[in-house]
């Protein structure tokens, strides 16, 4: 397993627990960490609306979260601070109320799985949550939506990889990935690794990595301002689109999608719409303490889609995903399966290869 | 809102006033951010209103802030005293302050944030009656409180200062417990010949040694293991000695093991960081005049390097002089003609460092915890024995154990737990903290309100409803 | 307790600390008058509930934090007394308002 990050560890973990001895390599202290900026929302809604298939992996990964969790913490005696209270997508116009519901509607009749949403009025949503303010027109809530916590997650399933028999090597990024005799070389800055098969789950690091094994993984960084205040009282129980109070007491909130390289910086004009829509949302927010802002880089493929492919002898998996959290069961459970047996050669991940971005193109 | 000036500085300490000074000097406009009421810094703080009893029992060496604070005054330099500065960049930065805040653009920005105590931790540490030793000064130079039957625990200069001051103004002391190491004194014999140079320190730490020593204060010398005890608030101290195991009821202890630089700032401007094995802390990395990694970024004073209240203002001055021949207002001659002396003055004053850095080398176990109940983050409550888990899982560094144990997330951003948790990180797994690294440091450099961020329109509209 | 070295002809005003009125300096700084009046602890910890007081006195530790006319998370240590002000311990995490709304 090539990376360290929720995605890599969530593999990682799935083959340990299925016998299999994977080997996690990571980077050190200092990287583009998408699990340190993550939300940790398991989110359904909206999702897929341009690839349907991807709107039936999410929920039915969302389904499985209560029983990955409880595995996990049988495991690892880790509180995920799963729950699933249902979330809010808060709109800002009654234009937008209605046009985001026709989208809801559009999906669920296309998804497979079916998912429950409601449209609700801007009365219904203080009654529901009185801390919102009066420039929020409604909402649209789904009982589907969930949180967890990400950062509880990815040390879980990186301790769980090695309680069950798999390996952790940290501070050795993958330099360089090629074919040998065997199976796979992976040049990392301590030296040479060898490896019957390799998966890259190196987030932004896939788009250089998987063009070294004739794969392809053409995801760019989008960067995401987040901001996260001091520990309050608990004002919000339901997770919404862009804002969430964490069971610690802690409320971030952020929504911005910058095309900003690999710089993980904040900007001022930013920040400061951020804070705006925040307070605009929950007035109460203005008075909370903000103790920490930053950037962080979404792993964003063409159409936002999960990418799954390999190579055609089987020996190099590629797993680019900006969905980490919310596709952690999916990951863990029948992709590790897959990787055991068929591979990625089978109708159901068919959708998800990067060929589908050529097809357009042409 | 698009206010401009050539130079902001942070900090109004012997550093920031010597910057605006030497900066006004060459004309430049200079804007000046504090958190404090007034000038003075934590060194010289409540300067311009200290009562002349008071100065006597702080001495000279803080009354010499007083023409420092009148030459600020006197300076031109805009002066925003109650500012929180909460991000700065190349293009400026950010503020508030009970008046309202904004933006502002600078030329050049020198951060002068001072230092701050070396974390302490000890069992205890956290509750109620333990303070630092500066906080018992910084009580004492500002408000003029003082609190009888303390125990002084620790090393450095600075807890031998406030127990002179104390006595001086007849405080009772119940005990002090010194943490000095045994052998540290042969050690910094080494430097004894280079610290020569600067003989009035030299002469004051004697004289407040013998100070103490002529009182009738209990001295007790090679304290290796320190706890604090108590339910609500302490109640007693426990060290071990030589001799073993002792106990004194006490409801009130002033710790300390000297003093690092305060690097939240620099850090969070993004300047590369050095560690100073020395003086036991990171610093930025700056040259003779204070100019860092980054070209519109200087840091001075005790910010950039632990070296006392007269070096920092020599570096202050360098600084501001550096600041307006970078921006084109002061030759390279005149700056080297302006700088040579003070160069030479500040060379003296480091001079006796190495000598104090070694005797007052404060003991590993008095800053890395060795045992698993002793809280190293106070705002997250995280013990040491949750950092050694999270190292032992392979946890590569600050960041990570950041993200698994909250460490470092709390209010205080780090400040208190920075420090600790790099050599203990260092200690559990035998990198250097070099190698270890630091905390990354985010916007906002102290915690605002999204209010704040949102921006001073909003608030001054808030503060009239 | 801290007790004040010298008796100074200051100015004394009046602020309520938990409800009750408390004579105290004006202009001094709020952490030390509030140390000199025996307002213990100054807040107990949103994590453990741990008490807690001042311990940096500079503005670093963020321990003597506590709700100063209604805004909590003060930093007493950089707040100045004024007459008039209210100061109330804070237990836990802070209870936010829409102080504006509720005005």
């Amino acid at each position: 397993m090539v990376g360290g990050g929720i995605v890599g560890a969530a593999i990682a973990y799935g083959l340990a627990r299925a016998g299999e001895k994977p080997l996690l390599l990571d980077e050190g202290d200092v990287a583009h960490r998408a699990a340190r900026g993550n939300f940790g929302n398991v989110w359904v809604q909206g999702k897929g609306a341009g690839l349907t298939p991807y709107a039936d992996l999410s929920r039915r990964a969302a389904n499985d979260w209560a029983e990955f969790t409880r595995e996990i913490e049988a495991v690892t005696d880790t509180d995920l601070h799963f729950r699933r209270p249902g979330a809010f997508y808060l709109c800002f116009s009654a234009e937008d109320l209605e046009k985001r519901g026709e989208m809801m509607a559009r999906l669920d009749a296309a998804a497979t799985i079916k998912s429950r949403f409601e449209v609700v009025e801007a009365a219904e949503l203080k009654r529901r949550l009185p801390a919102i303010g009066p420039e929020v027109a409604g909402a649209i809530f789904s009982p589907d939506d969930g949180t967890a916590n990400p950062l509880r997650l990815l040390r879980a399933l990186i301790s769980g990889t090695v309680a069950l028999g798999g390996t952790y090597l940290p501070r050795q990024p993958a330099e360089k990935v090629a074919f040998s005799a065997s199976g796979v070389t992976i040049d990392t800055p301590r030296g040479k690794i060898e490896a019957e098969r390799v998966v890259l789950a190196a987030g932004l690091g896939n788009a250089r990595l998987a063009p070294l094994l004739g794969l392809d993984a053409p995801v760019r960084p989008v960067r995401g301002q987040i901001l996260v205040t001091e520990k309050v009282r608990p004002f919000l129980a339901y997770g919404t689109n862009f804002i969430r109070q964490t069971l610690e007491g802690g409320c971030m909130f952020g929504e911005s999608s910058e095309d900003a390289g690999f710089d993980e910086g904040t900007t001022l004009p930013v920040l400061r719409e951020t804070a705006r829509r925040a307070v605009t949302a929950f007035p109460l927010l203005r008075h909370v303490q903000v103790v920490r802002a930053w950037g962080a880089l979404r792993i964003m493929s063409p159409d936002g889609a999960p990418i799954y492919q390999q190579t055609d002898d089987g020996r190099a998996f590629v797993v680019s995903v900006h969905s980490g959290v919310t596709l952690a069961p999916f990951h863990a459970g029948p992709l590790v399966e897959a990787l055991r047996g068929d591979g990625f050669a089978t109708p159901a991940y068919r959708p998800f290869s990067p060929e589908r971005f050529h097809v357009q193109a042409a | 809102m698009s206010q401009r000036v050539d130079l902001a500085v942070l900090g109004s300490g012997p550093a920031g006033m010597a910057a605006a000074v030497a900066a006004r000097r060459h004309g430049l406009s200079v804007a000046l951010f504090d958190e404090q009421e007034g000038p003075g810094g934590q060194i010289y703080r409540g300067i311009e209103s200290a009562e002349a009893g008071r100065t006597a029992i702080l001495g000279p060496d803080y009354a010499a802030g007083r023409p420092l604070a009148a030459a600020f005054r006197a300076s031109g330099a805009t002066h925003h005293p109650r500012a929180t500065v909460w991000r700065i960049g190349e293009d400026g930065l950010s503020w508030t302050s009970p008046d309202g805040g904004g933006e502002i653009e600078a030329g050049r920005v020198v951060v002068a944030g001072g230092a701050m105590e070396r974390p302490f931790p000890v069992k205890g540490w956290t509750l109620p009656g333990v303070m630092t030793a500066g906080a018992a000064q910084i009580l004492l130079k500002s408000a003029g409180r003082v609190a009888d039957d303390a125990v002084f625990i620790g090393c450095g200069p600075l807890l031998a200062l406030v127990a002179t001051q104390y006595l001086k103004a007849g405080v009772r002391i119940r005990a002090i417990l010194d943490t000095t190491q045994p052998r540290s004194g042969m050690a910094a014999l080494g430097h004894l010949p280079a610290a020569l140079a600067a003989p009035a320190a030299l002469a004051k730490g004697i004289g407040m040694l013998a100070r103490i020593a002529a009182s009738q204060v209990k001295v007790f010398r090679r304290v290796e293991k320190v706890e604090l005890l108590g339910e609500a608030r302490l109640s007693a101290v426990r060290w071990r000695g030589p001799d073993g195991w002792h106990e004194i009821a006490t409801e009130r202890a002033f710790l300390h093991q000297g003093v690092i630089p305060n690097v939240n700032t620099t850090m969070a401007a993004g300047c590369r960081h050095v560690w100073d094995e020395r003086q036991l802390s990171f610093r930025p990395e700056t040259d003779d005049f204070g100019r860092t990694s980054l070209d519109w970024l200087l840091a001075a004073g005790d910010g950039a390097g632990i070296a006392g209240a007269k070096a920092a203002a020599l570096s202050g001055a360098l600084a501001g002089h550096a600041a307006a021949h970078d921006l084109g207002r002061l030759d390279a001659a005149g700056l080297e003609t302006l700088a040579r002396p003070l160069i030479r003055a500040r060379r003296r004053e480091l001079a006796l460092r190495p000598f104090l850095d070694t005797l007052y080398r404060p003991a590993q176990a008095m800053r890395v915890p060795q045992d698993d109940d002793v809280v190293v983050c106070r705002c997250e409550e995280v013990l040491r024995g949750d950092v050694a888990r999270a190292v032992a899982e392979g946890c590569p560094g600050p960041n990570q154990l950041k993200s698994f144990t909250r460490a470092g997330m709390g209010p205080c951003q780090g400040r208190l737990c920075g420090h600790t948790i790099v050599e203990t990180i260092a200690a559990l797994s035998g990198a250097e903290p070099e190698a270890v690294g630091y905390y990354r440091i985010r916007m906002p450099m102290k915690p605002v309100t999204v209010g704040d961020i949102v921006g001073p329109t909003i608030l001054k509209e808030e503060n009239h409803g | 307790m801290f007790r004040p070295l010298e008796k100074g002809p200051r100015r004394r005003v009046s602020v309520r600390v938990d409800g009750r009125s408390v004579e105290m300096e004006e202009d001094a700084n709020l952490a030390a008058a509030l140390l000199e009046a025996g307002f213990s602890p100054f807040r107990t910890t949103p994590v453990s509930g741990a008490p807690r007081e001042p311990y940096c006195m500079m503005g670093v530790c963020f321990d003597c934090l506590a709700v100063v006319d209604d805004v909590p998370n003060r930093q007493t240590c950089l707040e100045t007394v004024r007459a008039g002000m209210t100061v109330a311990m804070q237990e836990g995490a802070a209870t936010v308002r829409d102080v504006e709304a509720a005005s």
